[in-house]
Order: structure tokens, then sequence, then C-alpha cells
């Protein structure tokens, strides 16, 4: 019984390493390359204030956006930035390529495109999200109350069978509105920095929208809570801790809030990784999905 | 004899206590001599940089050294007492844009570096610096 299950999977699996790898050799080409001769991209921030990227393809942590803009721009400056994330839990996998483009520190376009895997099933749910974020208030580090920003994502499911399957309100797209606030302190805990980030978001997405949004148990937005904290080792180094509170939409299975700890490095501002241990808890009906989160960012301009 | 006591412990919780806890971040960065030679450095990193040297092209580089070492003495809870310009006056016309004040901090940390300051320790002047920067940009 298994064994052809089995065999579908790996060869969807060398497909995609393949597809995948190559992206990543792109991106860390494109970084090398231009870390010696970006003279007038977006470097105007400081070392590691625009965070990494977020699953949604904002700049934040993991999984959860924060209210800095992706890429090192200053408020004269446009940067863009370029990512690769994946996540490996038990039963599934995620992967998600993306990029953002920072105008003037006052506006952030994202787009990412991801690929949800269900491992033993051998399929595949694709989505596309558009982000817009705005800074609304405030400089992370500089202004005496946090920065704030509001942030607005449409999701495009591609493939939409198993949203209908388990009985998702809509299964062609949904908006995420969510309202941030970030606070870097300098210094705060015993010299080292610490950063915080709360935020609420309206959503009717069920896991991110792989399921579709909205479902037979609630077909209306509801108000999710997301926070994110981390102290700085040294200026390259963050280790910090994500929560994402989920809706429960859908009655043919729970739907858990999200955690995980991550460690992120960021050398310089051409590029940084994270690395994490998520708890995704149950996913459609699979309980415990705990496992790996990879994602490296690029910023060629 | 009893009151004296008295009022000698409450003048040790607090203000002994307190002060020496203000003045600590002035002892870290190594008190005068130590922040001299920070500001120093700062200056020589400042030199290095083509971005951020145009700003100082006609600054009197000795009286900068100076009110610096003073104004850094002062804000790390040192015993001295910032006597130049106020930062907006010293920095109108300047037109310092966010992203060269942010390189400005940047070479700043390299000076600290340079003079094996503690991270935590850097962390905590530039907390006392922060709040300075909305006198300082855009003026």
């Amino acid at each position: 019984m298994k064994s052809p299950e089995v065999a579908f999977v790996s060869k969807d699996r060398n497909r995609l390493t393949k597809r995948f790898g190559t992206y990543i050799v792109l991106l860390v080409t494109i970084g090398c390359q231009l870390v010696t001769s970006n003279a007038y991209a977006g470097q105007g921030k400081l070392l590691a204030t625009p965070g990494v990227t977020q699953i949604e393809g904002t700049g934040g942590s993991g999984i959860v956006p924060w209210a800095s803009l992706a890429g090192y721009a200053s408020r004269d400056e446009i940067a863009a930035s370029t990512f690769a994330t994946r996540v490996s839990v038990d039963d599934y996998r995620l992967n998600v390529l993306g990029m953002a483009i920072n105008l003037y520190d006052r506006v952030e376009i994202s787009f990412a495109r991801q690929n949800f895997f269900l491992k033993y099933a051998g399929q595949e749910i694709r989505q596309e999200v558009i982000g817009f974020k705005t800074r609304l208030y405030g400089d992370l580090v500089y202004s005496p109350y946090p920065q704030v920003s509001a942030g607005l994502q449409y999701k495009t499911l591609k493939d939409r069978d198993i949203a209908e399957t388990v009985g998702a309100d809509r299964t062609d797209h949904g908006y995420d509105l969510y309202l941030t606030a970030t606070k870097l302190h300098l210094g705060l805990l015993n010299g080292y920095n610490f950063l915080w980030t709360a935020g609420v978001r309206s959503t009717k997405s069920n896991q991110l929208g792989f399921l579709g949004y909205g479902g037979d148990r609630q077909d209306s937005y509801s108000l999710q809570v997301e926070a994110s904290a981390a102290v700085f080792v040294n200026r390259s180094l963050a280790i910090g801790l994500d929560y994402r509170q989920k809706p429960n939409n859908l009655s043919f299975a729970k739907e858990d809030d999200w955690v995980d700890l991550f460690i992120a490095y960021i050398p310089n501002k051409q590029v940084n990784f994270t690395l994490a241990y998520v708890d995704l808890g149950a996913i459609a009906g699979a309980s415990d999905q705990t496992g790996m989160y990879l994602s490296i960012t690029g910023y060629p301009w | 004899m009893k009151p004296l006591a008295v009022f000698v412990l409450i003048y040790l919780v607090a203000c002994a206590a307190p002060q020496r806890h203000e003045d600590s971040l002035y002892q870290a960065l190594g008190q005068k001599e130590g922040i001299q030679k920070i500001v120093g450095r700062f200056i020589f990193e400042i030199g290095d940089s083509p971005q951020i040297r145009p700003y100082f092209e006609e600054s009197n580089l000795d009286r900068f050294y100076e009110k610096l070492t003073e104004q850094l003495c002062e804000l790390s809870g040192g015993p001295c007492r910032y006597t130049g310009d106020s930062m907006i006056d010293s920095h109108t016309k300047m037109n310092v844009t966010e992203a060269d004040f942010n390189l400005t901090v940047d070479l700043l940390i390299a000076a600290m570096d340079h003079q094996n300051i503690p991270h935590s320790i850097q962390n905590q002047l530039l907390n006392k610096l922060a709040p300075l920067r909305e006198d300082i940009i855009y003026r």
C-alpha cells in the first residue's frame, strides 16, 4: 500500500529540489555579485532592522510580519529583496519564493509564491500572495513609541480541490488585513538589544489559505493575534520566538496556533539566513506537525 | 546617634547606590580617557568615509573632538557638562539624511569596536544617543 505513494513522493521531491535548488543558487550568485558593486542600493537602515522575511513574503520574522518594511531603504531610497524559504514538518512541506520592493521606507510591495506539499498523498497546493504594507508611524529604533505599520495580503489559491473538499467558504481568493507594531530597545536586556512585535490580523484564511478562506464552521473575518520577540546576541545574530494565533473556520479539523523558535544570522546588508524550529500543531487532521524552517533573503538592490 | 545612622542608611540606599549605578556606563567606557580615544577614532573613521567626510569639511575638528567628548561624558553619567551648541544649531543647514545618520552610527560603532568596547556597553551608549536623532536629521 505504501510503495506507490513513496515512489510518487520521491519523484516529486526530486523535481522540486531541482527547481528550488536552482533558485537558491541564483539568489546566492546574484547576492554575491552585488556585494561589491551596489553603491546605489538602498542601504540606509541599520543592520538587521528590516528583519528577515516572513512566510507570506513581507518583512518580519518566520511567521509574523513586523512593522519594519523589507529591504534597507531609508526614506530617500528604494530597495528590493528576494527570498526563498522552506518549511518541512512531519506530513507537509512548504516552499516559498518571492520578492519585495521598498519605496522610501513608506510602502512595501511584495509577492510570494507558496507551494504546499502533502508529503504522503503526493499532492500540491499552490497559493500566491501579493502584499502591501505601509509604515504609519515611527522608527523601530529611534522613535519614542514603536514603529507602526498596516498591511494587506491578497491571496489567490491556484489548486482548489482540497479546499473545496474540506468545506471552505471560498476557494478562489482571500484578504488578510493586519496592523502591527515593532520596537527595538537598545541595550535593554543587560546591554543586549531586545526587539518585540505585536500585531492583530483580520483574516478568513484556513491554514494560511491553503485550505481556502472561511468555512462551514465560521465564514466571517476574525481577529487573530501575532507576536514576536528577539534578543540580539550581537549585531548579526538574533534569537527569537514567533507566535501566531489561527482561526478555526472548518469543522472537519481543528486548526492550531503556530509557534517557532528562530535563530537569524545577518552578516551584512546583502544577505541573511534564518533557521527555526516550528510547531504548527494539527494541520488538516494530522497532529503534532513539528519540524524545521530554513530561509534566505538576498538584497540585490 | 540613632537618627544619624538612619540618615546614613537612607543616604546610602537612596543616593549612593543610584549614583554609583548612574556613572557605570562612564566607567565602562574607560572614563574620560576612554571616551577621548573613542572620539579620536571616530574622527578617524569619519575622515575615512567619502560619504560622511564632506559634512565636516568646514568643521573645527579640535572643537568637535572636545565637545563630543564632553557630550559623551555627560550622557554616560560622567562628571562633565556639555558646553557646545544645541544639536539643532550644530546640524542646521547640514541636511543630514537618515541614511547618512545611520552610516555615522556605524562609524561610531566601528570606533568603539576599535577600542574594544563590549557590544553590551556600546548599545547602552547608543541608547543614550538615539533620542538626539530628531534634532540632527533633515535640518
